[in-house]
């Protein structure tokens, strides 16, 4: 059984900060089909279309048929540890600082052998069930789990490698003002969050749930707006060392398509809600949390951007505001590149209509922010770094997924 | 088919340059000083020389082709063999074919690698697709935990214990200490085997072979060259190789040899009991004992028992990797390839002085390599004979 | 021979004249009116550094701001009100320019708006305070001093869920004013001329609906109003020359004399 996680003591001013180091992150361009699927959480090989064999490593032929129609597709992540090793010598600088670590043989039941990390909770001999992740460098790496699941597995010291539980981490919350900023500072800190840092823009507005707010334990008001670069200046000055999952819930959701939307002083207001201030949580946030990448128990782990599934298909319905989601997310793939030297994660929770104000004439289904909430603390605890929560946005990936020009024409109706 | 024997054709002029633990130079320096090195013994002109085979990995960006205008060689015959620990086997094979069928006349076979301080590492993480994509990222623990995880499974289906690997890694140690060209000489005991720091559960300090940088090269040419120009020779009594056997066993537990061992023995029209010595590949001692079986000197699973019972130094009854093998000399990376073949040679031509194992008429040289992904894929074997 | 100005001039250097500062520091934190939010909303002041004798400008430092119209202390041409939108010279580029000079009656409601955020200007109160200081002569500011600029945002706003509360006066004292008074303008330290509940007022937003249905001007988020006599106080109020500008924000300096 896993050591429960000892919470860290405070920080060691004399102690130098271990720079992050990052596992080899080239992989071919055919193995990136393990990486879509450990984006996602999924567990994924390439199943030969011609002859239906499970195949891995990642290849361009059938090993059986010579097809080279090898798609990746979901697969059984069940198996038997045939064989382990612990490591105690490495000529990898990443891996060298963090032997021993175990690796095993991994017999897939759906057919090949995966070379894996081990859980610590898995014996050889024994069933396992492989799970596919993101490292460090970003790329997709298998852990054996324990077929049983138990009560402190999320703190095995190689899965959270590949984690970002907020656990004993300490969150910043950008907006606290709104039903989901509320939301996710509850889940986090139920998740075990040591500090729910709750940025509060326009303090001399009340606020709904605001005294409630005030009582979520480990929660921490800070007067932060991000529209406003010194603002934001101001707090990174302050706590941007001790923040190690950012969760940016600031929204600014609006109906209203493009060309009959008087003027540009709302698209002006969610350009500067959601893209500037991702820009400027970026740069002021950013930096830090790179460079707190190997922090010990509570490095620097993850950036969580909450956006609108439409963020990937233009709803005209809301055109401005899917435009400026669009904006966020392609501003996310820049920011993914460039925290990923630090080992910190972008995570990505796309979500269809809220069950908030801002939606009241969208029909069900709606997302209650409680829900987006608790999905983030699960693709934390996973490490997933795309997640589509909810029913509308698993029918838009899945549609876009199938036909994008389809799914353009259908919400444009 | 029958398969053509290998008649009229022999192998010669075994040539071993010192090996060093990190070297400054090239790869080209190194083959360069191995060509050299075969000239001055058998007085032939580079201009003689119209076959080359190069087994390197440190050649980047140079492949053969390459080397001959670096080393102002224009052969009319030119392999590359990137098989690491099967390429002596494999070059053999090749060169002696294209001198029986003419297409040259002196081939020399190379194999050779630098080491620089960071090349180990380089080589590791750029080896193959599969290590990039599936080996690498795993612990970057190399060969060491590839090897580790083929041993725990051997041993947990055979019962076999560290103490019978120590059997071979102290007896080959052994040997070294006969053979001036070994980088490893100090005496090792079953203790001190016992006792090393473990790398890679249950691979330990000294399972491990140490890389470093070194050239082993040979000569194939007609046997009438030979003898004309009086340069001791071998003859070649049969040769296999195989890639990729038993791709469907989960984990590797037996190498190719265990398809092809009926026509090694078939050809050269002998038995395992008539051989003399043994060369095998031995990057970590589990291959070794995965030979012993393949190559049919017990059943499978019985090699643990089978080094309990035998002596395998020199003066032993199976004397086996008779200068040390890789686990003593060194891993001078594609020149381990040659080195049991290099080896072998000498103790059939009475060139070992020391290492000599008295009366060896038959001589087997096994070899593996090419740790892919989970296992190795490439298997050779040959048959030597004293002419 | 001595002119007026050089007067002036001499008043100033001798400190006979003093220059009182109304206005706020620019701040992003600076609160701006609160309007719903489906409706359009005033820019708060930002500022974004262009460079600062770094790589981006390596001898100067210099800044990019951004804000509404009616951001911190700022000016209200007629043009900002509906009912203001069809008279001559109504936007801050065509306001005469001796229009940004003009006297001004402070009416000190300090402790009746401490004493209640909804305090409300009437008629009876101005001409209370008339019989006290004498009839607001025409042409003139009358500033509101209400003690509002002291307050924290928070309390400065004064947010409920009915909406915001803050002094302001009552629709027939604006009409009072304009009407019976034919004053310049008026003048608060509260986020609007108007008080914070005056959208429930008849008319609603009084100030604005008549001050600038008359082309009259409205100053507001002003400062320091408690340095200023009831009486003979000159206000410099010029707002930035914005085409079809409704209003600017601005310096607002006072110029009071001293007892001799």
């Amino acid at each position: 059984m896993t050591e429960p996680l000892i919470r860290p003591r405070r920080k060691d001013p004399l102690k130098k900060t271990r720079e992050p180091l990052l596992p080899q992150g080239v992989r071919s361009r055919t193995a990136h089909g393990l990486t879509a699927a450990a984006a996602e959480g999924r567990f994924a090989l390439q199943v030969c279309a011609g002859c239906g064999l499970a195949i891995y490593p990642p290849r361009d032929a059938c090993p059986r048929c010579l097809s080279s129609r090898l798609p990746f597709q979901d697969v059984p992540p069940g198996g038997t540890l045939l064989a382990e090793t612990t490591i105690r010598t490495s000529t990898d600088v990443y891996f060298r600082e963090r032997t021993p670590w175990r690796i095993g043989t991994v017999v897939l039941d759906c057919g090949p052998s995966f070379v894996a990390h081990l859980h610590g909770d898995v014996a050889e001999g024994t069933r396992v069930r492989l799970s596919l992740r993101l490292d460090k460098s970003g790329n997709a790496v298998a852990i054996a789990m324990p077929e049983q699941s138990s009560q402190h597995q999320g703190d095995d010291v190689q899965l959270r490698e590949f984690t970002c539980d907020p656990k004993f981490r300490r969150v910043l919350i950008t907006d606290g003002r709104t039903a989901i900023g509320q939301a996710m500072a509850r889940a986090m800190a139920g998740a075990g969050a040591s500090i729910v840092f709750v940025g509060i823009a326009d303090a001399w507005k009340p606020f709904p749930g605001e005294t409630a707010l005030r009582t979520i334990p480990g929660a921490e008001v800070v007067s932060l707006d991000i529209t406003d670069s010194q603002s934001v200046a101001d707090v990174a000055g302050e706590i941007a060392h001790r923040v190690d999952i950012l969760i940016n819930t600031a929204e600014h959701p609006r109906a209203g398509g493009i060309m009959h939307r008087h003027g540009l002083t709302i698209a002006h207001r969610e350009m500067d809600i959601r893209y500037f201030g991702l820009l400027r949580l970026a740069q002021y946030f950013g930096p830090t949390m790179r460079a707190r990448g190997a922090d010990g128990v509570n490095a620097a782990a993850a950036f969580v951007n909450l956006l609108s599934v439409h963020a990937l298909m233009n709803w005209p319905q809301y055109g401005a505001f899917s435009a400026a989601e669009a904006a966020c997310l392609s501003a996310a793939q820049a920011l993914r590149a460039e925290l990923r030297g630090g080992g910190v994660k972008v995570l990505n929770m796309f979500a269809g209509p809220l069950d908030t104000e801002w939606f009241q004439t969208v029909p069900p289904p709606k997302l209650s922010p409680a829900a987006l909430a608790n999905a983030t603390v699960d693709a934390l605890r996973k490490g997933i770094e795309d997640s589509y929560v909810g029913d509308i946005a698993q029918d838009i990936k899945a549609r876009l997924d199938v036909q994008p020009k389809a799914l353009e024409r259908e919400l444009g109706q | 088919m029958k398969r053509k024997g290998y008649d009229g054709v022999v192998i010669c002029a075994p040539v071993s340059v010192p090996y060093r633990r990190y070297s400054v130079n090239s790869a080209h320096w190194w083959i360069g000083r191995a060509l050299h090195a075969l000239l001055q013994r058998t007085g032939l002109m580079p201009d003689q020389i119209d076959g080359l085979s190069v087994s390197s990995f440190t050649l980047a960006p140079d492949t053969a082709i390459g080397l001959t205008q670096h080393l102002g060689l224009s052969p009319r015959w030119l392999d590359y063999v990137p098989m690491g620990g099967a390429g002596g086997g494999v070059a053999l094979r090749r060169a002696v074919r294209g001198v029986q069928a003419g297409d040259a006349d002196f081939v020399v076979c190379v194999g050779a690698d630098t080491n620089h301080v960071d090349s180990f590492r380089k080589t590791l993480s750029s080896f193959s697709r599969f290590a990039q994509d599936a080996v690498y990222p795993y612990g970057s623990g190399g060969p060491n935990a590839s090897f580790a995880l083929i041993t725990r499974h051997y041993m947990n289906k055979t019962g076999a214990t560290r103490e019978d690997f120590g059997r071979i890694c102290v007896a080959q140690r052994a040997n070294a200490q006969r053979y001036d060209g070994a980088l490893m000489q100090k005496t090792l005991t079953l203790e001190d085997y016992m006792r090393a720091r473990p790398i890679a559960d249950p691979i330990h300090l000294f399972d491990c072979v140490m890389p470093c940088a070194g050239a082993e090269a040979f000569l194939v040419c007609r046997e009438d060259d030979a003898v004309a120009m009086n340069i001791p020779y071998a003859r070649i009594l049969s040769a296999i190789e195989r890639h990729n056997a038993f791709a469907s066993d989960p984990i590797q537990f037996r190498g190719g040899w265990a398809i092809d061992r009926d026509e090694l023995w078939g050809m050269a029209g002998i038995k395992p009991d008539a051989v003399d010595f043994l060369q095998t590949y031995d990057d970590y001692p589990v291959i070794v004992m995965m030979q012993i079986e393949d190559l049919g000197f017990c059943e499978k699973g019985e090699g643990p028992a089978f080094v309990r019972a035998h002596s395998l130094t020199t003066d032993g009854d199976f004397p086996h990797n008779t200068s040390g093998g890789q686990l003593s000399v060194g891993q001078a990376g594609a020149g381990g390839g040659h080195l049991g073949l290099v080896e072998a040679l000498r103790q059939l031509t009475d060139e070992a002085g020391t290492t000599a194992v008295p009366n060896a008429n038959i001589g087997l040289v096994s070899g593996f390599g090419m740790i892919n992904y989970d296992r190795g894929l490439a298997s050779s074997a040959v048959l030597l004979a004293r002419a | 021979m001595t002119t007026a100005l050089t007067a002036f001039a001499v008043a100033l250097a001798t400190g006979r004249i003093r220059v009182i500062d109304l206005t706020h520091t620019l701040t992003p934190g600076f609160p701006t009116i609160v309007m719903p939010p489906e409706l359009g909303q005033c820019a708060p002041f930002r500022m974004e550094e262009i460079s600062r004798y770094d790589e981006r400008g390596p001898a100067w430092y210099w800044n990019n701001f951004t804000m509404g119209e009616h951001t911190g202390t700022h000016f209200d041409a007629p043009i900002h009100w509906v009912t203001g939108k069809e008279l001559p010279n109504n936007a801050v580029d065509t306001i005469p320019p001796e229009h940004f000079l003009a006297p001004a009656c402070t009416i000190d409601c300090a402790a009746e708006s401490a004493a209640d955020a909804d305090f409300v200007l009437t008629i009876p109160f101005v001409q209370a305070w008339e019989a006290k200081h004498g009839r607001i002569p025409s042409q003139s500011w009358v500033l509101l001093r209400t003690d509002w600029h002291k307050l924290p945002p928070r309390q400065y706003v004064n947010l409920s869920d009915d909406g915001p509360h803050s002094p302001g006066p009552a629709p027939d004292a604006v009409k009072f004013l304009v009407e019976e008074r034919d004053v310049h303008g008026f003048g608060t330290e509260t986020i609007g001329t108007d008080a914070g509940q005056a959208a429930h007022f008849t008319p609603p937003y009084p100030a604005h609906h008549y001050m600038h249905g008359r082309g009259r001007y409205g100053l507001q988020c002003l400062a320091n109003l408690d340095q200023l006599p009831p009486t003979g106080t000159l206000l410099l109020t010029a707002p930035l020359k914005i085409r079809q500008g409704s209003g600017s924000p601005l310096r607002v300096l006072a110029l009071v004399e001293t007892k001799p």
